[in-house]
């Protein structure tokens, strides 16, 4: 099947080093290695950005309004 | 605290100028319908019950966890969670690199799936490896019959939760699970999993792991199951009952997780414990038979499956139980470990005497259950 990519040249050196850090990883390939290190940073950039634009707190945190929300739906169910 | 699985607990729901753009741009996009299953992998995805998933997996995850039970990246991981294109559908509708509207049977879009990933997969391949057998008996064998053949893999933005019917009040996210056990103060939390009514033998398992720990979650799962399982709305009501005259109110919470069975035995076994850590628990339950169905899996195939990692790698302790029952030598609850009664010595029934005896109206022994969860069940089979 057709995938949609393209070609992105690196210096050799870091992908010698990276060949030797994939060695018995579950990445089959440099490329599969650099895709998921990418998707990362850039799903990270991303999410501080969002976060940054709507002046939210991180997901495991509550803003002071939220938390109230959920301490009263916890007591609501007689936890709290 | 105990940390996600990945380290990082997931939120996939945009809000604010994102989510009024995917909005927009949505009746635009190729369309999937969802079933129950995906329904409910797309609402666990978006608040992280699923982390480190940001998405429906990646063909290189896909590979990985069918080929070596681990994320691409090496993280423990048992079972495919993934998207079929319908069977009749076309596939070419679907295209790397580009955006496809997921939604509800009924039309309501619940997210944006930004397509990374399209491939064909082999249902035998995984079934086999996954579910350990081809076997069209098996349950998750007939769902892989059912759905197509291509797979779309790539991270979700959810624009609307998922809205459940029922149950609103004991359906907690991760993060709410999390507050709670840290306004409880609980530093250590035992999950029990259930797709069944419980009777005593579970009750006892979950009270000796309530002796070592400071909370219980009771956490059934209530997504879809097998039409011949008893029905979530009677299940519910069974554990409310228990909860009500049988437990620590401080000390006990009843949550629901939404999650579909695969009835996968071992796979999903180690699916429900990463799930379960990423709710904030520390100790998770595995009993005789853990998911499975049938004579597909040997009793305690869920219990060495996690043998399989290293310590600390799946990061939830577990704790594994024997087959326990109504022991008539020392007149209580006990295992086989526990216990130096002969076989005529346990009060312990089978499924199906236990049906027989619901649909002729005739209460189990309390022994085996209590009076409260022999009368729900009892009703409600007389109602049907």
């Amino acid at each position: 099947m057709l995938e949609s990519r393209v070609t992105v040249k690196i210096p050799r050196p870091i992908y010698r080093k990276i060949q030797l850090v994939i060695e018995h990883s579950g990445f089959s390939s440099p490329t599969d290695f650099i895709v998921f290190v990418l998707r990362d940073l850039l799903g990270e950039a991303e999410r501080k950005s969002h976060a940054a634009a709507a002046g939210a707190p991180h997901p495991e945190e509550f803003s002071p309004h939220d938390l109230e929300n959920v301490k009263q739906k916890l007591k609501n169910l007689g936890y709290l | 605290m105990i940390a996600p699985h990945g380290g990082r607990l997931i939120n996939r729901v945009v809000d604010g100028a994102e989510r009024d753009r995917l909005l927009g741009a949505a009746p635009k996009l190729p369309k999937v319908i969802l079933n129950a299953r995906e329904m409910a992998d797309v609402d666990m995805i978006a608040v992280g019950a699923m982390s480190p998933l940001e998405g429906f997996m990646t063909r290189q995850d896909y590979d990985s966890v069918v080929g070596r039970r681990r994320l691409q990246r090496g993280l423990p991981w048992t079972v495919p969670i993934v998207l079929a294109v319908k069977p009749g559908s076309s596939a070419e509708s679907y295209q790397e690199g580009k955006d496809v509207a997921l939604e509800t049977s009924d039309g309501q879009l619940l997210a944006i799936l930004h397509v990374e990933s399209k491939w064909k997969m082999d249902k035998g391949d995984e079934a086999r490896k996954v579910l350990r057998t081809d076997d069209k008996a098996h349950p998750g064998v007939q769902y892989l019959e059912s759905i197509g053949d291509t797979y779309l893999g790539g991270r979700i933005s959810v624009v609307n939760r998922l809205k459940y019917e029922k149950y609103h009040q004991r359906r907690l996210d991760p993060v709410e699970t999390r507050t709670l056990f840290k306004q409880k103060g609980w530093k250590s939390v035992v999950a029990f999993q259930t797709r069944n009514p419980i009777h005593r033998a579970h009750e006892y398992l979950t009270k000796v792991a309530l002796e070592v720990v400071d909370g219980l979650m009771l956490h059934p799962l209530m997504g879809e199951t097998k039409s011949d399982d008893v029905p979530a709305d009677v299940r519910m009501q069974c554990y409310e009952a228990l909860l009500a005259g049988y437990y620590p109110k401080e000390r006990t919470c009843l949550v629901v997780y939404p999650q579909a069975m695969r009835y996968g035995g071992p796979s999903e076994a180690v699916l429900h414990a990463i799930c379960r850590k990423n709710y904030g628990v520390t100790h998770f339950i595995v009993g005789r038979d853990h998911a499975g169905v049938g004579s597909y899996y040997g009793s305690y195939d869920a219990q060495k499956i996690f043998d399989e990692y290293a310590a600390g790698e799946i990061g939830i302790e577990l704790l594994k139980f024997e087959n326990s029952f109504w022991c008539k030598r020392t007149g209580g609850m006990a295992s086989t470990k526990s216990s130096p009664a002969t076989d005529g010595e346990r009060v312990m029934l089978s499924g199906t005497q236990v049906r027989e005896m619901l649909r002729s109206g005739t209460t189990p022994p309390p022994e085996f259950t209590r009076p409260e969860i022999a009368k729900v069940l009892i009703d409600a089979l007389k109602a049907r």
